[in-house]
């Protein structure tokens, strides 16, 4: 750590040009063990990619079960064996499917995959920093998290299955080996993995926190940082106080479990076996999981509104609107996401008055959220709309976040909640607005961000192909579970031939099938783009979307480092598009506003009196007219 | 667009009924499957798949062709992307209303029928209140958001309008989703408080019925006359004493088990949940009532049905309605059939089905809890109940056999 910092400080000095020629990487080095933040980047979204590709086979499993619960697919015994023997999936591995489905999606694909990667890749660029506060932690935490992968796919393999208790697990079921097969060894599998990832998560916020806070580049104040930062800023702190109250949950569990303690245990019989656990409660548990739980979703959400905020304001060629207020959202997003884990537990047999408090503190949350919304659309009006695919899936983003919160407005209703709760509709409402829209963040993301990590562009046409199908695929999958939920049908269940009322939905399930497996096939456009353009796509110029942030001051070819100079000096915010007077439609925030005397306005300069004096006079010298209108 | 569309469906369709007949094969060659016709149809689809993506390369690359030689002859304005996401945008935005119209009229009309409880009613209000603000609001949105898509896509001629921000429209949309919600989470806590905090009217007690769950089963319990249901301990369950209800509590004596929620309509309902093994969650949607069963924990319902089935079948139009509880909260192998009948009738028929229903304590229990009054005289006080008993546990174990069979094996 201390080489790594006085190294730092030596490029930082005029020896710049030190820094790359000698010193060879090894593939070790440059590849595998990678210190560097961009490779780390790379490291986390091509995990991710895979991570995701696996949990979208396990749910084209459970939909075709869903969807054809009386059919035989013996293609599936050929793969699964025992666990779809004669063609059919198991109850049991039905249940493991969609809980490896839910942990992967929401831990290693929306938090590791999407986090890991933009934040590793853009808070040093785009604030001017040679690499992370801590390098070879940040190392660790790609490593730590790629062994949690690992252990947690491991348990595909075992005889007992995975762990099926779901995402939540919540106990005794998570507990007892005899209640679900997959309460064995899958479930410590699931717990390990977790607690690795964990270890990864938090090396890795403690690292874009102290990043972001000590080693901004000249000029870059907080309100100067591009609003990417700034949620990733805000997701790293939230991880960092709410993943060690998981860890806390999971090893009282693994007490449970291994140990005969009593955390989560109490008056159960399984069978006609008395067990002796006495004194325990589930629904501690619940709090603790919830309390992790649900800024996780926030976790998941912010790094896609931050995305999405820079890319739609660099596509429609205009400020962000409403900056602060963006900001200022955020952070109330970011706190308030604390105090409504509650509204998870509505219907557990909390205490009622608790349940009270939790639907206000949650509708609350939808008010930052609906300012959100209405700051996009106010920076599409008037734009100047370039849809690459970035912007495309921007858009989706947004369409995606208000679809998806609209419901939780219902949800967030401790009333409502009571006959919702554990529904389709919930299915619906998170898959939207925390599945949907946080993907499509990530997929604005990589496109945006592809010729920075790569050099080269993806094909903006099969980009183009991708989100469409994806995007009317997604909405064709998730837009009818909702009316599932209405009708009470509850989730995780196996089949619907149970239940008679259940029979009218099976073509609906059949359907929702069909648009998920297009929806899937879509990806293999995406997946070739991404991996053809690795090594055959158009070489990338270095700021090929006209952005004002610092990573496209850096050369197209990666150095360790960075820039090879000094650090750029940053003079302005990042959204000067379309700034009248100014040649351009942008400015990059390394311009200083004494190249720009022509379009700069008063605000510019924050009140600072000297400036805005020196601005009048060259008004009043060389531009009247602009005098006129901005001093009025 | 639209060939692909095509060819997507065509694809869907053709590998739907090969997999029916591939499926159909299956199941009439009991063991021993011939799995090369299998794979023959899987490689088929693969190559129907590679098929497609070799399709899309060649439009990408006729494209591209069209677009370099517009190029070469300096004609700059081949495809405008700009313009095709637009018009995209703009379709989208018709076929999603249309979708959306489509969705709350047909599917809308598949859900659960009108509350069949008391304050059911209220939750329903308040339902329609939010969906018909929400779905203003989604229906807004979408219309902005998309129309800003197409309207101001890049059309090379115009510069954006520089607007960094507006602090009275950002206090508009802060202060109006605010008040709007202040609304609705008022009326909210104030249907919650009152589902949840009854106060009980001493001329209508409410019929205390005791749910136990476990996997994957449920057990009703009945108070029986003296309207409390007893106390039980879970360390006196038996193979004999499912419920390990305490028989030492003279509560107990009476209460009765029954095989259907059976319950008078207008009269208030409250239940105790319980569970022996892992978390359930009794959820019985027609009358908006769920709740967690959780192990080590009590907790209470309480609700008042208003129609009786046999009026909901009139209204539904479906003789064989049935009013249901179940299971929704994950709970194993068998969580997808864990279901009873709820029954609503008049006070008369429920008074002449309770008297029906057998107790829970039976000779062999009393022998157990050592009570001082030794079969004869329970005979004689309840001759109808004892052979009852004797049936009612093994029906009861058989039915939770019939329920942990997986449905594909009937």
């Amino acid at each position: 750590m201390s080489t790594i910092t006085l190294h730092d400080t030596h490029n930082n000095g005029h020896h710049d040009d030190h820094d790359h020629g000698h010193h060879e990487q090894s593939f070790i080095t440059k590849y595998v063990f990678s210190q560097d933040h961009k490779m780390i980047a790379k490291q986390f979204l091509i995990t991710g990619i895979v991570m995701a590709v696996i949990a979208m086979g396990l749910s084209i499993l459970f939909r075709i079960q869903l969807a054809w619960p009386d059919k035989s697919f013996p293609i599936l015994e050929t793969f699964l064996g025992k666990w779809a023997e004669g063609g059919r999936i198991k109850p049991d591995f039905y249940l493991a499917l969609v809980t490896i489905h839910g942990t992967i999606m929401v831990f290693f694909v929306l938090t590791a995959g999407l986090s890991g990667t933009f934040s590793n890749l853009l808070i040093p660029l785009q604030l001017g920093v040679r690499d992370m506060a801590s390098p070879f932690m940040n190392m660790l935490s790609y490593w730590f998290f790629f062994t949690a992968c690992i252990i947690m796919m491991s348990s595909f393999f075992i005889q007992t299955g995975p762990a099926s208790a779901g995402w939540t697990i919540y106990p005794p079921l998570s507990a007892l080996p005899k209640a679900i097969s997959g309460s064995g060894l899958g479930m410590t599998l699931w717990l390990a993995s977790m607690v690795l990832f964990v270890v990864s998560q938090l090396m890795g916020g403690i690292n874009y926190v102290s990043t972001v806070l000590n080693m901004r580049t000249k000029g870059m104040d907080l309100w100067k940082m591009p609003l990417t930062i700034w949620a990733f800023f805000l997701t790293a702190i939230l991880g960092v106080l709410s993943f060690p109250v998981l860890v806390a949950g999971v090893v009282l569990l693994i007490f449970d479990r291994s140990f005969g303690t009593s955390f989560y245990l109490s008056d159960i019989v399984m069978g006609s076996q008395v067990l002796p656990n006495e004194g325990g409660s589930p629904i501690l548990w619940e709090h603790l999981f919830w309390f992790l739980g649900h800024p996780e979703v926030y976790i998941v959400i912010m790094p896609a509104l931050g995305i999405s905020s820079e890319v739609i304001s660099v596509n429609s060629r205009k400020p962000i609107f409403g900056y602060h207020a963006m900001v200022y959202s955020l952070i109330g997003i970011t706190v308030l996401s604390f105090i409504v884990w509650g509204h998870h537990m509505f219907v557990t047999g909390m205490n009622p008055l608790l349940g009270g408090v939790f639907m206000i503190t949650t509708l609350i949350i939808a008010v930052p959220s609906a300012v959100k919304t209405f700051n996009y659309l106010a920076t599409l009006w008037r734009g100047n709309i370039r849809f690459t695919p970035a912007m495309l899936c921007a858009i989706g983003m947004v369409s995606f976040f208000i679809s998806g919160g609209l419901t939780g407005i219902f949800l967030g209703n401790a009333s409502l909640d009571i006959n919702l709760h554990d529904t389709y509709f919930v299915v619906a409402h998170f898959h939207l607005v925390m599945g949907s829209a946080a993907i499509f963040g990530m997929l604005a993301g990589v496109y945006h961000w592809y010729p920075k990590m790569f050099g080269r562009m993806m094909n903006a046409k099969l980009g183009y192909l991708h989100f469409w199908v994806t995007f009317v695929c997604a909405y064709l999958v998730f837009f009818p579970l909702h009316f599932l939920g209405l009708d009470g049908v509850p989730r995780r269940y196996y089949a619907f031939t149970e239940f008679e009322f259940m029979q009218k939905w099976v073509t609906v399930n059949i359907f929702v099938t069909w648009s998920a497996i297009v929806a899937a096939l879509a990806q293999v456009a995406f997946l070739f783009n991404f991996f053809y353009s690795i090594f055959f796509g158009k070489k990338a110029t270095q700021n090929p979307w006209e952005a004002n942030t610092l990573e496209w001051t850096t050369p197209v070819e990666h150095i360790h480092g960075n820039w090879p100079g000094e650090i750029p000096t940053v003079h302005r915010w990042p959204y000067d598009y379309s700034k009248p007077g100014a040649e351009e439609d942008f400015i990059p925030q390394t311009v200083p506003y004494s190249e720009t005397m022509l379009s700069n306005m008063p605000h510019d300069f924050e009140g600072n009196a000297e400036s805005e004096r020196i601005q009048r006079e060259w008004d009043a010298k060389n531009a009247p007219e602009k005098a006129d209108v901005h001093f009025h | 667009m639209a060939a692909l569309a095509v060819l997507v469906t065509v694809f869907a369709n053709t590998s739907a009924f090969a997999q029916e007949a591939a499926a159909g094969a299956a199941t009439a060659a009991p063991k021993p499957i011939d799995m090369f016709p299998i794979y023959k149809s899987v490689a088929f689809y693969a190559m129907l798949f590679l098929l497609l993506c070799l399709f899309i390369a060649i439009v990408g690359k006729a494209i591209r062709v069209y677009e370099l030689t517009r190029e070469a002859q300096d004609k700059p304005d081949s495809i405008n992307w700009n313009t095709v996401n637009g018009i995209i945008f703009v379709l989208f935005l018709i076929a999603g209303l249309a979708g959306v119209y489509f969705e709350y009229t047909v599917h809308g009309n598949m859900i659960l029928p009108d509350a069949a409880s008391e304050h059911g009613k209220k939750i329903d209000s308040m339902f329609n209140i939010t969906l018909i603000l929400t779905t203003i609001v989604f229906i807004g949105t979408h219309i902005t958001l998309f129309l800003f898509s197409f309207y101001y896509r890049n059309s090379g001629k115009r510069k954006a309008y520089y607007y960094p921000h507006n602090n009275a429209l950002e206090r508009i949309w802060t202060i109006v989703p605010a008040l709007v919600l202040t609304v609705l989470v008022l009326m909210g806590f104030l249907t919650w408080r009152s589902i949840f905090y009854k106060v009980d009217d001493p001329n209508n007690k409410p019929l205390s019925i005791e749910i136990t769950s476990q996997q994957f089963l449920w057990t009703i319990r009945y108070p029986g006359a003296d309207g409390v249901v007893g106390l039980k301990n879970y360390k006196l369950i038996t193979g004999t004493n499912g419920l390990g209800m305490d028989f030492k509590d003279k509560n107990n004596l009476d209460d009765q088990n029954a095989d259907e929620m059976v319950i008078p309509v207008n009269k208030p309902v409250r239940l105790i949940l319980t569970s022996k093994d892992v978390v359930h969650s009794f959820y019985m949607p027609h009358f908006r009532v769920q709740l967690n069963t959780v192990p080590g924990m009590t907790s209470y319902f309480e609700f008042t049905p208003t129609i009786t089935t046999a009026d909901m079948q009139t209204k539904v139009n479906d003789p064989a309605f049935k009013f249901l509880f179940y299971c929704s909260k994950i709970c194993g192998s068998g969580h997808y059939n864990m279901q009873k009948v709820v029954r609503v009738v008049s006070q008369a028929e429920y008074d002449a089905w309770i008297v029906k229903q057998p107790k829970f304590i039976n000779n062999d229990l009393r022998k157990q809890f050592n009570l001082p009054i030794v079969p004869e005289p329970a005979a004689g006080a309840a001759p109808a109940s004892a052979p009852a008993d004797s049936t009612a546990t093994p029906a009861k174990d058989s039915s939770a056999v019939a329920m942990n069979k997986p449905a594909l094996k009937k």
